[in-house]
């Protein structure tokens, strides 16, 4: 069980979270104007790396606030947390 | 090939099994190859297998990074039914079941497969609708599959706890008869060995690191930690890896890949005749034939490549097998371990062609992937001879999550692969 | 029996504390402090088990977890009964019954031997290689009998009446294993003021030092230094000291799983106590302190009953004053045997060692043995054994230095202590994630660099001299507990070094006895020369062909003998072979232990609605939905529930009913933006919405599909309540925060879940507004003036009510939202209001047929993650006004849009009395050939006591063009024929609600 250190409320056992899968992943702005396959894109694909991973994470028996978190996906090492909407960080601290 | 039988067997007693032969050969990629697989797996194996066999292709290679058989065709939990709702997916799976019914002697490797039966039980009135849905669709498709009452379900596995005091009373169950378990090694194997004999070079310990293309973009072959090799047609079957090594060819893919986990107790007599699933609380659970309880249990919630899971997916599990299975509960379990699995958003396999001309996939078998083995191995076999997929495999291609045809057994099944 | 083979003093074991067990029905004396391992032995037992494959007489092997081969069944008495467990781990307690397993009819004879005088065909893999003809037999006669023949003790026929427990606990500095380095360790990082827990999976902590006569630690005795640091450590009021407890998994983020066991070596445990404890430990830091495993040599016979580790002779002596034989043979690769053998000299028990080394690379410990009067026989190779149920004697022969084998002589014994080397136990560092490396000045797999706050110290990581591995377990312990002082200890200097030997030589006579390198398996190293013959190249393939390392012991005494052995067929060197995966657990840990105490009852909560005590009074049935509990039917005396479910149905339709919807998850919506935010969340439009109006909302998910349904009511400008199904509560919640967090962050909405804060009491029926209008105050119950989808907020018996003009039945139908402490009050208020107008409580089934009439979808019941709006007839509910909503995009996907998607319908049984199944297939034609071709199926099925016959909702491919066809449902035995038919039964215009 991993440890997560919810910006909001520090360390906490990730029973107390949702893991909402990759982060960045915009919604349209219009998705009217979204071709088929772009939007099979935005629903469906994801990068789903071996390494650093930026994914989404909900305390959901907690504060209920969502944030993203970069963490390694080859070790579960967790490499940095930081909040939504912020971009993710280009030198990840280790 | 040296043929197994117990006759060579009693032979071979005789002069200490000295002459047994290699059951695969060790062979250094060639430059070249008619076809090229990725990913030593069962699925994987299958594929050259059927290649070389059915479709006159001499020059394949399989290659794999570690050791054959080393992902999740050795890590799961073995169980083997074609019961599925779709008739896209109970095709798929009922081809298999077939093949598996005479795979011990078609490849002249006993696989083990050993039709015990799959119950899956019903602790709630969604669970029953469900379940029937499932038994009247089967039964329009030809497939085996009946409802049993409670007591019924007792009767054919009696270690099974239908107190009606249960947080979760067993209220029924669907059960097909002709499903049942195999020895998963031996299927790696057995492929190999069939492949091998026919030519197929199968290469572990090569990784492949990128792919070819040609100036129309089209695949010309595969870059690898053991050099080059030059090939018009890469079939991709890499499991929990296929997003890593598709990313290598430039493409994503609609798949994330999850830790899945196992155990097995220790080797207990004959206590457990058949194998049984609840979905609703989470227990999934066989014998083997050296006699250790093997339990399936859940996935992290994260992405991860991790072969390693937290403890209380195994805990959780343990509750479910406890609680259907109270005699058990002083036994230990012995070994614990992962997989990862790559799963789709229709929890359905993809099998077919790519947007890259010359590279196949198939993947996304999810936590279910091993009951297929031959089937799959089969239709991508043709997908790839043919350069279209066999009428099996074609609802499973990449275009359903633009167009929206999905094969979501997952929602619509409440029912685990 | 008595204990015969028993030193008149020493050992730690109490002498006045005498036990009494049973093994195999006949008495088995003891000691306070014994294993039944030394148990055993004391008694002069060696025998004490079969092997799993040939069924070859066992004894015990060694003095601790890593037993392969005394495997006993233990009975604790009241069905506490347990196969496979390790003698040596086994605290001899009184009135335990022990058997011995995998045998048939006795442990003395054993028909399955036969399997023996066959292992020339018994090889590795022999199974995929035959019982493939004719192919019926495998079900029927081959796999039942491999199946027979396998496995090991027989699993509990009855429930176990124990309890388990679970822990958590955080800590600074975790150290695993109590022995020199351990200690040291745990001395380090409690002196900086640490919190430690220090763990060992034995009775007694000390590890090693528990066996140490002769060493001295800073100048005091080895026990003596043991008592004192126990004895400081307890002192500390930051440490944890835990006996008997195994660090079983690493897990990420330093989660370290310990199963404690705690009443298993009690006599009359205290009821209240679990027998088993779960350590969820999360530690800031780890020191692993897991000590090392004693390997066996390969030689022909090895296998024989008073055959162990070199250690263990010395362990069963020393610390357990035990005989283990009158004359031991000692055979050894290494210096440490030396000291077992002195130690077992010193007690009187006639010794000889056997050295493969060559006489120039044992001089030193040789000369020393000799000094005391033992005979060594350096450069000499073992060819065989021999000896009944007990080892009588070695064959043994000189190897000269080209390795030519010379003449073979017997030696007698009675006991052999075998030591090939030593093992690190790198398990939970392997678990861990560390990456290990083959060194090999120890011969092992050894820590490489750690992932996780982790370090390794003592013999964990290959350092076997006692002053070493003191400094090590004080350098770990201070480093993880940020400590800078270093400490200097003086201990006794520990023989080490060992050469390596993968097999003894043989002088390559073609002899019939087998080499074991798996003990509990049956491994022979002609099985591993078998598998790499065929292939096998990996060391994983070996071991999964061999099963070499796959018993209950997971190969910690064989492993390494394994892997050298396969490196030595190769070639290679092994680096280059590697090592398996290091698999949780470190020991096998009982089911029962991980589940905790989350069985039964506490196997998931309950979740109750304000009115449940009222239902259970009334004499209600339940049914599970997610975790409620809820009252399906209520029947009367004598009723079935077909027969209760047909009475509240005409109820409702024609008084009254009243119905606890409790349940229904609900979500208050609040803030300037909160129309705008539920106007992107559903298909419907809510701006437009007036305060004190109602909606009824589909809310999709972004594929397109629909996810929940619910009443929205605008209760304010900026306020709504929002009601989601039962089971979509939470989910709901999630999906919206979801998007509100991370989609539009910029709205300002504020959302909060009031579930639980209201009670919701569904009063439907003609009757219902005369109930309720001598109850209610502060609202105008006026047809106009409360019309339906509206709601009022006011009092109902005295109580704050919001209450709804709504209705799942079709009916004139209130819901009552009163706070849920009063939930059960107002609802025995309406009841006893009603009576006069004969109202009925009912049930989730009466529920579901009276909307089922209505031709109302439930989510989760006609929708099933893959239906549309359009397909359940709702696409009415989109607002054309919007141009997105969650969901909308996906609804213009191909498939989405195309014919022949499958649509809501009625179904009418032919036969007016039959009640299709729900999840019945729907076909055109019996008749057709199978595979056939399936149209849909029945969503919801009921018998409609409001109609007179059954009714069915079903999704049909096209189905609203097929109405008033004929077409055919699956039934149990067949097919029954059906009309499609619209799916609203009841008052098809809608007037009802109106009332």
């Amino acid at each position: 069980m991993l440890l997560i250190t919810c910006p909001y409320c520090g360390a906490r056992p990730e029973s107390e979270f949702r893991c909402g899968g990759e982060a960045h992943i915009a919604r349209p702005p219009q998705p009217g104007n979204v071709d088929d396959t772009a939007w099979a894109d935005y629903l469906f694909y994801r990068t789903n790396p071996k390494g650093v991973h930026a994914e989404r994470w909900l305390h959901a028996h907690g504060c209920q606030r969502w944030f993203n978190m970069l963490r390694d996906t080859a070790s579960d090492q967790v490499i940095g947390i930081y909040a939504m909407g912020k971009s993710r960080p280009d030198r990840p601290k280790t | 090939m040296h043929r197994f039988s117990l006759r060579t067997l009693l032979a071979e007693a005789l002069i200490g099994h000295e002459g047994w032969e290699r059951q695969w050969r060790s062979p250094e990629p060639k430059s070249a190859y008619d076809a090229v697989i990725v990913g030593g797996g069962g699925h994987g194996l299958a594929t050259a297998y059927y290649l070389a066999k059915e479709h006159g292709l001499t020059e394949i290679a399989v290659l794999e990074k570690g050791w054959i058989g080393g992902g999740n065709t050795g890590r799961n939990t073995t169980i083997i039914r074609s019961n599925y709702l779709y008739e896209e997916s109970a095709a798929i799976y009922e081809h298999a079941v077939r093949l598996w019914e005479g795979l011990s002697r078609e490849l002249n490797y006993n696989v083990m497969f050993s039709q015990r039966g799959v119950m899956m039980l019903a602790h709630n009135v969604h669970d029953v609708q469900s379940l029937k849905r499932h038994v009247y669709a089967n039964r329009l498709n030809g497939i085996d599959n009946e409802w049993l009452s409670a007591e019924q379900a007792k009767a054919f596995c009696p270690p099974l706890n239908i107190s009606p005091h249960m947080r979760y009373p067993v209220i029924g169950a669907s059960l097909q008869r002709r499903g049942g378990v195999a020895r998963h090694d031996a299927v790696a194997w057995g492929y190999a060995r069939g492949a091998d004999a026919m030519g197929v070079d199968i290469i572990q310990n090569c990784e492949v690191l990128g792919f070819m293309r040609g100036p129309d973009g089209s695949v010309t072959g595969v870059e690898t930690s053991k050099g080059p090799i030059r090939t018009p047609r890469v079939g991709v079957v890499a499991a929990g890896h296929t997003s890593v090594i598709m990313a290598r060819a430039g493409l994503r893919m609609p798949l994330e890949s999850f830790p899945l986990q196992a155990l097995v107790s220790e080797p207990v007599k004959p206590v457990f005749p058949c194998v049984v699933m609840s979905n609703t609380i989470h227990a999934y659970i066989s014998q083997s034939d050296r006699g250790e309880l093997v339990i399936g249990a859940g996935t992290d919630q994260y992405v991860s490549y991790s072969q390693q899971g937290g403890m209380h997916i195994a805990t959780h599990t343990l509750e479910a097998i406890c609680e259907l299975f109270p005699q058990f509960s002083r036994l230990r379990m012995l070994r614990n371990w992962g997989g990862i699995v790559d799963v789709t958003p229709d929890r359905s396999p993809i099998i077919g062609l790519t947007p890259i001309p010359g590279l196949y996939v198939n993947c996304g078998w999810g936590t279910g992937g091993f009951k297929a083995t031959p089937g799959s191995g089969h239709v991508f076999a043709h997908t790839i001879a043919k350069g279209e997929p066999h009428p099996i495999n074609a609802p499973f291609a990449l275009d359903r999550f633009r167009t929206g045809r999905l094969i979501d057994e997952a929602a619509a099944a409440a029912v685990a692969h | 029996m008595v204990q015969t083979y028993r030193l008149v003093r020493g050992g730690r074991i109490d002498r006045s504390k005498p036990i009494a067990m049973r093994f195999n029905g006949k008495e088995l004396d003891a000691f306070a402090g014994d294993t039944v391992a030394s148990a055993l032995l004391a008694n002069g037992i060696h025998f004490a088990a079969r092997s799993f494959k040939f069924h070859r007489p066992r004894g015990v092997f060694s003095h601790g977890s890593e037993e392969p081969n005394a495997l006993l069944s233990v009975d604790r008495g009241g069905g506490r009964i347990d196969p496979n467990n390790s003698a040596s781990a086994i605290e001899a307690v009184d009135g335990l019954s022990l058997r011995s397993q995998n045998h048939w009819p006795s442990l003395q004879f054993d028909v399955g031997a036969v399997n023996g005088a066959l292992s020339p065909l018994f090889v590795a893999g022999f199974y995929y290689k035959t019982f493939m003809w004719p192919r019926s037999f495998w079900d029927r006669i081959y796999e039942p009998a491999i199946r027979a023949a396998a496995g090991l003790g027989r699993a509990p026929a009855t429930p176990d009446p124990d309890r388990y427990q679970h822990t958590h606990a955080h800590c600074d500095v975790l150290v695993v294993g109590a022995g020199p380095a351990g200690l040291a360790a745990a001395l380090a990082a409690s002196e900086a003021g640490k919190r430690v827990i220090l763990a060992d999976e034995q009775a007694e902590m000390g590890g090693a030092l528990l066996h140490e006569l002769t060493s001295t630690i800073d100048g005091k005795s080895a026990w003596a230094w043991l008592e004192d640091t126990l004895a400081r450590l307890a002192s500390r009021g930051t440490v944890t000291l835990l006996p008997r407890t195994t660090a079983f998994g690493y897990y990420n983020h330093n989660h370290v799983g310990l199963v404690q066991r705690v009443t298993d070596h009690l006599a009359d445990p205290h009821p209240d106590l679990p027998r088993e404890r779960l350590w969820q430990v999360r530690a800031r830091e780890v020191v692993l302190a897991t000590g090392s495993h004693e390997r066996p040599l390969v030689f022909a016979g090895n296998d024989r009953p008073g055959i162990m580790l070199a250690e263990s002779l010395r362990v069963f002596v020393n610390r357990y004053g035990v005989v283990p034989g009158q004359r031991a043979l000692i055979v050894t690769s290494g210096a440490s045997a030396y000291t077992a053998a002195a130690d077992l000299k010193a007690v009187g028990i006639d010794v000889a060692v056997v050295d493969a080394r060559p006489h120039n690379d044992c001089a030193v410990e040789a000369a020393a043995l000799r000094a005391a009067g033992c005979e060594v026989l350096a450069g000499h190779t073992v060819l065989g054994s021999r000896g009944r149920g007990r080892v009588s004697g070695l064959i043994v022969a000189p190897v000269d230095d080209s390795g030519k084998v010379g003449a073979r002589r017997i030696l007698p014994c009675d006991c052999v202590g075998l030591s090939g080397g030593w093992t690190p136990a790198v398990h939970l560092f392997s678990q861990s994630r560390g990456k290990l490396g083959y060194d090999a000045a120890i011969d092992a797999f050894a820590p490489g660099t750690s992932v996780q706050a982790e370090r390794s110290a003592g013999a964990a990581r290959g350092t076997y001299q006692l002053t070493a591995c003191l400094g090590e377990g004080w350098n770990a312990g201070a480093a993880a507990a940020g400590l800078a002082r270093g400490r200097r200890f003086t201990a006794s200097a520990s023989r080490t070094g060992f050469r390596p030997f993968r097999q003894l030589p043989t002088d390559g006579a073609k002899g019939r006895g087998r080499a074991f390198v798996d003990l509990q398996n049956d491994v022979t190293v002609k099985d591993i020369e078998l598998a790499v013959r065929e292939g096998f190249e990996s060391i994983e393939h070996v071991k999964r062909y061999t099963t070499t390392g796959m018993a209950t012991d997971q190969g910690k005494t064989s492993n390494m003998n394994a892997l050298g052995l396969v490196a030595e067929t190769l070639g290679k060197p092994m680096a280059e072979i590697g090592t398996t995966t290091f698999r949780l657990p470190y020991t096998p840990v009982t089911f029962a232990a991980l589940a905790g105490p989350n069985r039964g009852r506490l196997f998931d909560p309950s979740r109750t609605t304000p009115t449940h005590d009222w239902a259970v009074a009334a004499g209600a049935s339940f049914e599970d939905v997610g975790l409620w509990k809820r009252a399906r039917c209520f029947p009367l005396q004598g009723e079935d529930m077909d027969a209760a479910v047909a009475r509240e149905c005409r109820a409702v339709r024609t008084r009254a009913g009243i119905f606890d919807a409790s349940t229904l998850g609900k979500i208050e919506v609040v803030g300037p933006d909160a129309a705008e935010f539920l106007n992107r969340l559903y298909t419907n439009a809510f701006t437009r919405l007036e305060p004190g109006r109602c909606r009824y909302g589909l809310m999709l998910k972004e594929d397109g599909y629909i996810l929940d349904d619910g009443v929205v009511a605008r209760l304010a400008r900026d306020r709504f309540h929002v009601t989601t199904t039962t089971g979509g509560a939470a989910r709901v919640l999630q999906h919206m925060e979801d998007y509100l967090q991370t989609e539009w962050p910029n709205l300002q909405v504020y959302l909060t879940s009031i579930t639980e804060q209201y009670a919701v009491i569904a009063l439907q029926g003609p009757k219902a507004r005369e109930i309720l209008t001598l109850l209610v105050d502060g609202i105008d119950l006026g047809r106009e003036a409360f019309p339906h989808m509206s709601l009022r907020i006011g009092s109902v018996c005295g109580v704050p009510c919001r209450l709804f003009r709504v209705s799942f039945t079709g009916e004139l139908g209130y819901e009552l939202n009163v706070p849920s402490d009063y939930g059960q009050p107002v609802w025995e208020a309406v009841i006893e209001r009603g009576q006069a107008f004969g109202i009925t409580p009912y049930g989730t089934e009466s529920m579901h047929v009276l909307r089922a009439e209505k031709g109302f979808i439930v989510v989760g019941q006609e929708t099933d993650g893959t239906v549309t709006p359009d397909d359940v007839g709702l696409a009415g509910l989109i607002a054309g006004s919007k141009t997105d909503f969650v969901g909308c995009r996906s609804l213009a996907r191909p498939d989405l849009v195309s014919p022949g998607r499958r649509q809501l319908v009625g179904l009418m049984t032919e036969d007016a009395q039959g009640v299709l199944e729900e999840g019945a297939q729907i076909v055109a034609d019996p008749a057709e050939p199978i595979p056939m071709r399936m149209l849909g199926h029945v969503t919801s099925s009921y018998w409609s006591p409001n109609c007179g016959r059954s009714i069915a909702l079903a999704l049909i491919a096209a189905g609203r063009s097929l109405i008033g066809r004929r077409l055919y449902a699956t039934t149990p035995t067949g097919f029954a024929e059906v009309r499609v038919c619209n799916p609203i039964f009841v008052d098809r215009k809608g007037e009802r609600v109106h009332a």
